[in-house]
């Protein structure tokens, strides 16, 4: 596989064919994990951090899961594609930084995703589409123990594997879903279930992860607490709150269409005909647009789309995505008309 | 829409805050979100919140406690509390003594459960059975000589086989 191939495909997990897609986009799970051996990698030599790839490397070429897999080193890229692995959730902004010898696997259907030298000496990932913590534990439970028979981690009995952060010490486990929760920001209840959240251990993001806003009504829920609880537990409890949350969003989008029916149709239907027509549009723009045109297509009231060519227009009116198509650098009028242009053929095509 | 701090230029960087479990947004220009940011990180970044934990309560033993150094990697627990990153494994075992009450600030825990690393003849296909966990962490402890904990688990292990013999 190679990078070209990513960009005509669909990531699997854009696919809304899981669990609750209507308001789930993805569930994800992340395992951080270091080699015994190896000072980790902020502060190892670059000696250390080359045979530290060489390893993880070879281990992962030997994995089944990450059969014709995809293996980037990022050095070599430029930045529009190292931007563009971001956009497809493919890689960390931290890992996109900084040292040398970082890299990245991708798995056929990018499902799989492990990064090399990032914080720590490996960060693996695995997206399933919808509500599916526990599928997603199930791959990269064993895809983690297939490597740790060849590589040996760095793990105390006490603390779990170790991190190169206190954050992430013990499980090293991060298990999030994205939710697409119009309604309870229209209804402003969403400060409630932030504030809900917080208390139980939990924090809420935006569509990319720590330090981003949420925007388009995303918000990533994920575990803030790494030591103590089994990654099971962890998973259940997240889990569990996830179903209460889609809950109070269910019953949101049902009263917003009992008594506001005529503004919030007035409202999908503004959005769905600028996106048809716009001609010069931001990205930011076409977010929190979609993010309406996306809640029509839940509720039943634009019926000439479905979630999955949502999903997929998210990630492929980001600037590298659009960049990556024209096959040439754009400015960022050049990126707001050509976004305009993707979105109407993608829109009136159907 | 025009920047929320000086209110001249267009926005285009879009913040989400939450203060005292409070969501508030701002929306602001390139100049501006760049202060912002800086400012941001100034009072915000991990490695200072980090930092403000492990100090708390410690103050008497800061002095001894910033030379602590780690053997293998050469960080110092001052280098850590400046950058809230450790080094290398080795520093777990280095700064334990200040790392407990972090710990336990972070995750109201200092004991990890879960899932443990397995020598080859003990991964099994699917999920490992509680025996296979114990004899995992037996492994381990023997490993890394902690003796009395080998015991415990041990007398676990026993414990375990009698009960099964028992259903059987």
């Amino acid at each position: 596989m190679k990078l070209n191939d990513l960009v005509k495909q669909t990531s699997e997990w854009l696919k809304a064919s899981g669990p609750n897609s209507d308001i789930v986009i993805s569930s994800r799970i992340r395992l951080a994990r270091n080699l015994a051996k190896y000072t980790f990698t902020q502060r190892a030599s670059k000696k250390q951090r080359q045979d530290v790839l060489r390893v993880c490397k070879d281990a992962i070429s030997e994995n089944l899961f990450m059969k014709g897999a995809l293996f980037l080193e990022l050095e070599g890229l430029s930045n529009i594609d190292k931007q563009f692995l971001l956009e497809r959730h493919l890689v960390s902004k931290e890992h996109l930084v900084g040292q040398d010898s970082k890299a990245v696997a991708i798995s056929e259907k990018e499902i799989i995703s492990i990064m090399i030298n990032e914080e720590d000496h490996l960060r693996i990932q695995v997206i399933q589409s919808g509500l599916n913590l526990n599928e997603a534990w199930r791959i990269i439970d064993r895809i983690d123990s297939d490597l740790g028979t060849l590589l040996n981690y760095a793990f105390s009995l006490d603390f779990g594997f170790l991190a190169a952060c206190p954050t992430n010490t013990g499980t090293g486990m991060r298990a999030s879903v994205m939710l697409h929760l119009p309604a309870l920001v229209m209804t402003k209840q969403i400060n409630r279930v932030i504030q809900a959240i917080s208390k139980l251990n939990l924090t809420a993001r935006g569509l990319y992860g720590e330090g981003t806003q949420a925007s388009g009504n995303f918000f990533q829920i994920s575990n803030q607490i790494t030591l103590g609880h089994a990654e099971t537990e962890v998973i259940d409890n997240l889990e569990r709150i996830i179903r209460q949350i889609i809950g109070y969003e269910q019953s949101a989008r049902k009263d917003l269409q009992a008594r506001n029916r005529t503004e919030i149709e007035d409202r999908i239907f503004r959005a769905y005909g600028t996106l048809k027509n716009a001609h010069i549009i931001t990205s930011n723009e076409t977010v929190e647009l979609l993010s309406m045109v996306r809640l029509g297509v839940d509720m039943g009231l634009v019926k000439q789309l479905n979630t999955a060519d949502i999903n997929q227009l998210f990630i492929s009116i980001q600037p590298a995505h659009l960049q990556r198509m024209e096959k040439k650098m754009l400015s960022a009028h050049e990126r707001d008309v050509k976004r305009a242009e993707l979105i109407r053929t993608k829109l009136i095509k159907k | 829409m025009l920047c929320d701090i000086c209110g001249k230029t267009q926005a285009t960087v879009h913040l989400t805050e939450i203060i005292d479990e409070q969501m508030t947004e701002l929306h602001l220009c390139e100049g501006c979100a760049k202060k912002k940011g800086a400012q941001m990180e100034k009072h915000f970044g991990l490695s200072d919140l980090l930092a403000g934990l492990a100090d708390i309560g410690e103050q008497a033993e800061v002095d001894i406690d910033s030379k602590l150094k780690c053997p293998k990697c050469g960080l110092s627990y001052y280098d850590f509390k400046k950058s809230g990153r450790f080094g290398c494994g080795d520093c777990y075992k280095a700064f334990k003594k200040n790392l407990l009450p972090l710990l336990k600030r972070i995750h109201g825990s200092t004991q990890h459960i879960g899932k443990t690393t397995m020598p080859k003849s003990h991964v099994a296909k699917g999920v490992p059975s509680q025996l296979q966990q114990l004899k995992a962490k037996l492994h381990r402890a023997i490993e890394m000589e902690e003796f009395e904990e080998a015991a415990k688990i041990r007398d676990k292990i026993k414990e375990l086989g009698k009960t099964q013999r028992g259903k059987k």
